[in-house]
């Protein structure tokens, strides 16, 4: 890697970063993107999306993203593909240490790690991951043709993609903690009118079972009962937690959860470092305000910058 | 373009190609219904024009040729597969980026 030295840097390329990106590329700062995997984020695996507006027939999360990285490259945005390993923040220079143990320099950061799917955390749901257990029901719905299958949690994300996984599935069954959903009503209303998605209330999975792959699962309700259902698949659909290993959390300021708190302009408590999108503490975690945000915080950036010249 | 690297086999052509190859092969097991996979098709392609008469860069739609998945469990995609000599020395599943393979295809190179 040759130039190691930038105005500022944006960590993380999924709509938040490459918003941000798509900001600081038109106003002309030295500014590099810096992602680990393929930009994106979780709208990758998004099957469906008729809420960002602009697209009136909807689109698929992939043809998104690549619209979006399309836009950015038309500024010429540079993006290094690597994985941070530290990040240690002064006033004056933020600085980055990559696993290759590269160093990269900015003196504006903005942070949108995002976050990824929540774990059960119970017995057998590590060593079945890609065996039948599964965070992603686009990446692996159609493996489980006229399968029955299980999904878990109540949340927008459970309950659409129980929907879109009947498209494979011959019975998707719900299974809930409470006796009613989060999802957003036009969601539910969806789910309930589905014949092929049925419910079970009240109940936490405790254990996943199958040599290997999955055979069955282990369930308790609230009043203690245990029960085991044959499954060949399980979706963990229950929220999400940040990307904030890397990150020095107390300096930056964070939630219990371990988001990031920032000001309306995504700045954080350290000077020159914003954070956007799915890695900052709110309530609403949607594309449109992820991608909102990242041009905010590329605007705080550019502010920050020219008031240090 | 790189793309004409990339080597799409199917189940009939695995053993003979993959398993009996002196050369090591990455094989990305997708299907065209795959975000994810959709999002590193490039990536596999930049690798397949840079390790070129080193390790062989292929891809296996899961869709059309279900047994060779089958045989290694596969019921999530992207997922890439590193063989050698007839066995598995890596493997990995999700849009991992460039320098996440090139250190995974660095083990046999």
């Amino acid at each position: 890697m040759a130039k190691t030295d930038y105005q500022l840097i944006i960590l993380g390329g999924g709509p938040a970063g490459l918003t941000a990106g798509l900001y600081a590329a038109r106003d002309q700062l030295e500014v590099l993107l810096v992602e680990k995997g393929v930009v994106g984020g979780q709208v990758l695996v998004t099957d469906w999306i008729d809420n960002y507006p602009g697209f009136p027939e909807g689109l698929t999360g992939s043809d998104l993203v690549e619209k979006m990285a399309a836009q950015v490259a038309r500024f010429g945005l540079k993006t290094y593909n690597g994985n941070v390993v530290k990040v240690e923040l002064s006033a004056a220079t933020k600085k980055l240490t990559l696993e290759s143990g590269e160093e990269l320099r900015s003196r504006a950061l903005i942070i949108c790690t995002g976050a990824r799917p929540n774990k059960l955390g119970i017995p057998g749901e590590e060593k079945l991951t890609g065996k039948g257990v599964s965070y992603c029901a686009t990446c692996d719905g159609p493996f489980f043709r006229g399968q029955e299958i299980l999904v878990v949690g109540g949340g927008d994300t459970a309950v659409q993609e129980a929907d879109f996984l009947t498209k494979f599935a011959s019975k998707v069954t719900i299974i809930h903690r409470r006796d009613t959903l989060r999802a957003t009503k036009v969601l539910q209303e969806k789910a309930f009118a589905n014949e092929r998605i049925e419910f079970i209330w009240n109940s936490n999975v405790v254990a996943i079972e199958g040599e290997k792959e999955i055979e069955r699962v282990r369930i308790r309700n609230i009043e203690n009962e245990e029960k085991e259902i044959a499954a060949s698949g399980i979706f963990i659909l229950i929220g999400t937690i940040p990307n904030s290993e890397i990150l020095p959390l107390e300096q930056l300021g964070a939630d219990e959860h371990g988001f990031i708190k920032t000001d309306e302009e995504m700045r954080t408590r350290v000077p020159g470092v914003m954070a956007a999108g799915d890695i900052r503490s709110k309530t609403v975690r949607q594309i449109i305000n992820g991608a909102g945000e990242g041009a905010v915080a590329a605007i705080t950036a550019q502010h920050y910058l020219s008031e240090l010249d | 373009m790189a793309g004409e690297n990339v080597k799409h086999l199917t189940d009939a052509e695995f053993e003979e190609y993959v398993l009996k190859a002196d050369l090591p092969s990455l094989v990305d097991f997708w299907a065209p219904w795959c975000g994810p996979c959709k999002a590193i098709g490039p990536v596999i392609e930049e690798l397949a024009g840079e390790y070129a008469g080193k390790v062989q860069i292929t891809k296996m739609n899961v869709d059309d040729n279900p047994t060779t998945p089958g045989k290694y469990s596969i019921r999530a995609i992207p997922t890439l597969i590193l063989f050698k000599g007839g066995e598995i020395v890596d493997q990995v599943t999700g849009a991992v980026g460039k320098t996440q393979l090139a250190a995974m295809l660095k083990k046999v190179t």
